[in-house]
């Protein structure tokens, strides 16, 4: 393997860790804050990307379809919360499970029905369309550079609200125990709402910037959904930070295993063995670490403090 | 209050007894294979009620076992393993197998995280089916030969495989009943109830949940072969965590706890899926929101509309 295609490799995982951790955040903060467990965030990602298919067919400019995207799904997520998940957050998490299966169930064919079964894809926005010189041999596109500075720029904001600022002292309040923070006046309908729906527009944003690099597709969501509850299980429900380190570790994990899995398989054992093996055991190693995460530290890499 | 419930039942078993009897005067294959693929589903629902409405353990894995079941058969045939009984047998090991070693580490956690580590076995499962190349891989695999009976294709196809469906869902429903009234039930609702207290009270929780979590896998595997003798076909598609929901839709349709009520919404799905689809196509649109809207406003189940409490007062 020459060094030109690790690095490539590593910036994919880079890039596909930006991705999962924006999906990550909301669901982490929910899931941490409200005990809520949202199957449906998955489709949040899919309507994002759906959205900006959408805008960008109405208006032809990428930029203007990101906000107006980012909007939408804002509402969407802000219109859920009002009229399905508000009615589940003391219900147990069989019934969460359900309801928000039903709704996954509902929106995929609803994208279905709507933009056809078939795959679409987005044009990258012209500014981003090129590729840059790294090294003599390298050459890496604009557009993925971008995405993963914009999770990067994501992931400062997040902190620094959730560090620094009055609401987040509330959010990190209310992770720990909501019913004190209901106590002490704080309205905490409204800020889970403001968490649900800011999750609900970080989910549809990973979705906008992942639509010019994969395929838009009915059940988009459901795949990227589990590999983001495997990303917030090692990084310890509630926890950004946490859910960060994970969603990178991730990214690069099943980035680099699906590539050298089989190479590695094939020093080992035959050739042919390898090869059959080598791809399943690729797609397992993200589950075998967070298997291995639970039994060895329950509570994830970075736990937030009195997440039950 | 528990007699309602077994009336209940014997219609029930009595209704599907007849069937084969009187769906011919209407002149229907079809509905036969409509009504096994019910049973099926409601063998594989009464195994997962036994987790979550007795153990209080929500997995989200649970169709990789009848994956791996359906798997474990079909390489059997393929190799040309055709008596049905050594099939079982090679099945139940399989899933049991499966289930010891995935069980022994999920049990080391529990709620949520139970959740999320069945999900993750569950994928495993999934991609390691994916990779059988010699066995069809992704696209699965169409079986040629089918198990038999000591030579006898009795239990192939037609009312053979009917009643042998039929006889399964009856002895799974007997056997989770007894093993619910047995002191094992017991032990597993107090330690659902308060895992400390059970502990206090001398008994092993994770043994006890290790063995209920044996048991449903093994269950689920039973369906899974059936399921090849049905289908003719096996693909990894059969343990998909989507259809993990799907059983668990089932069981909490039909109302936790309660093994009719299982069989109730296998039936209801099945319907659902027939009697929907084939007035509009696109009838996930429908089924989403009535799921949610079950969830919102029908609390205990279709059970509840039909059977007496006694399900809710032994699962509460």
């Amino acid at each position: 393997m020459s060094t030109t295609l690790f690095l490539i490799l590593c910036l994919n995982g880079l890039q596909y860790g930006m991705l999962l951790f924006l999906i990550a955040a909301g669901l982490t903060l929910v899931f941490g804050v409200m005990g809520f467990i949202n199957l449906a965030h998955g489709v949040q990602y899919m309507v994002g990307a759906y959205l900006v298919y959408a805008y960008v067919q109405l208006t032809g400019s990428f930029i203007v379809a990101v906000f107006l995207s980012l909007g939408t799904a804002l509402i969407f997520g802000l219109l859920l919360e009002f009229f399905v998940f508000r009615h589940l957050y003391t219900r147990s998490h069989l019934d969460q499970v359900l309801a928000t299966f039903g709704i996954i169930i509902f929106l995929n064919e609803l994208a279905k029905v709507v933009f056809g079964p078939a795959t679409l894809s987005v044009a990258p926005p012209e500014f981003l369309a090129g590729s840059i010189q790294l090294t003599e041999t390298l050459r890496y596109p604009v557009y993925r550079f971008a995405t993963i500075i914009a999770g990067l720029a994501v992931a400062a904001v997040l902190y620094f609200t959730i560090s620094y600022t009055r609401i987040g002292m509330l959010i990190r309040a209310g992770a720990t125990s909501a019913e004190m923070v209901s106590a002490l006046g704080v309205n905490i309908q409204r800020l889970f709402m403001i968490v649900f729906g800011v999750g609900a527009m970080l989910a549809g944003f990973a979705g906008v910037i992942a639509a010019p690099i994969f395929a838009i597709e009915p059940g988009m969501g459901d795949n990227i959904l589990i590999v983001t509850f495997v990303v917030i299980i090692i990084g310890g429900i509630g926890s950004i930070g946490g859910a960060f380190i994970a969603a990178l570790l991730v990214g690069l994990i099943d980035t680099l295993g699906r590539s050298f899995a089989t190479e590695i398989l094939s020093t080992l054992f035959s050739p042919s063995f390898a090869n059959q093996i080598g791809p399943a055991l690729a797609s397992m190693l993200i589950y075998i670490l967070m298997a291995a995460i639970l039994v060895f530290r329950p509570k994830g890499l970075l736990p937030a403090k009195g997440v039950a | 209050m528990m007699d309602r419930s077994l009336v209940f039942a014997a219609i029930l078993f009595g209704l599907l007894l007849l069937m084969p009897f009187l769906l011919p005067l209407f002149g229907s294959e079809y509905l036969i294979g409509l009504i096994i693929k019910a049973m099926l589903l409601a063998i594989a629902a009464i195994s997962l009620d036994l987790l979550i409405g007795h153990g209080g353990m929500v997995s989200l894995g649970h169709a990789a076992f009848v994956g791996v079941g359906a798997y474990a058969t079909a390489i059997g045939l393929e190799n040309g393993i055709e008596n049905i009984l050594l099939l079982l047998v090679i099945t139940l090991a399989v899933t049991g197998f499966v289930a010891l070693v995935t069980g022994s580490l999920a049990l080391r956690t529990s709620g949520v995280y139970f959740l999320m580590i069945t999900l993750a076995f569950g994928q495993m499962t999934y991609f390691t089916l994916t990779s059988l190349a010699a066995y069809g891989g992704d696209d699965g695999l169409t079986l040629w030969s089918l198990a038999t009976l000591f030579g006898s294709d009795i239990v192939q196809s037609g009312s053979g495989l009917y009643f042998l469906v039929l006889g399964t869902l009856f002895a799974t429903w007997w056997g989770v009943f007894q093993i619910s009234r047995s002191r094992f039930g017991r032990v597993l609702r107090a330690a659902r109830d308060n895992p400390e207290r059970a502990e206090v009270m001398g008994y092993a929780v994770t043994r006890y949940r290790l063995i209920a979590y044996l048991i449903a896998a093994m269950i689920a595997g039973v369906s899974g072969l059936l399921l090849v003798q049905h289908a003719e076909f096996v693909s990894p598609a059969l343990a998909t965590w989507q259809r993990s929901g799907d059983l668990i839709v089932v069981v909490v349709l039909g109302g936790l706890g309660s093994r009719n009520g299982a069989i109730l919404g296998a039936f209801f799905i099945v319907i659902i899926e027939e009697v929907l689809g084939s007035f509009v196509h696109e009838w996930r649109l429908i089924y989403g929101p009535v799921l949610v809207l079950m969830v919102l406003f029908a609390k205990g189940g279709i059970a509840d509309l039909f059977v007496s409490k006694d399900a809710k007062g032994r699962a509460a």
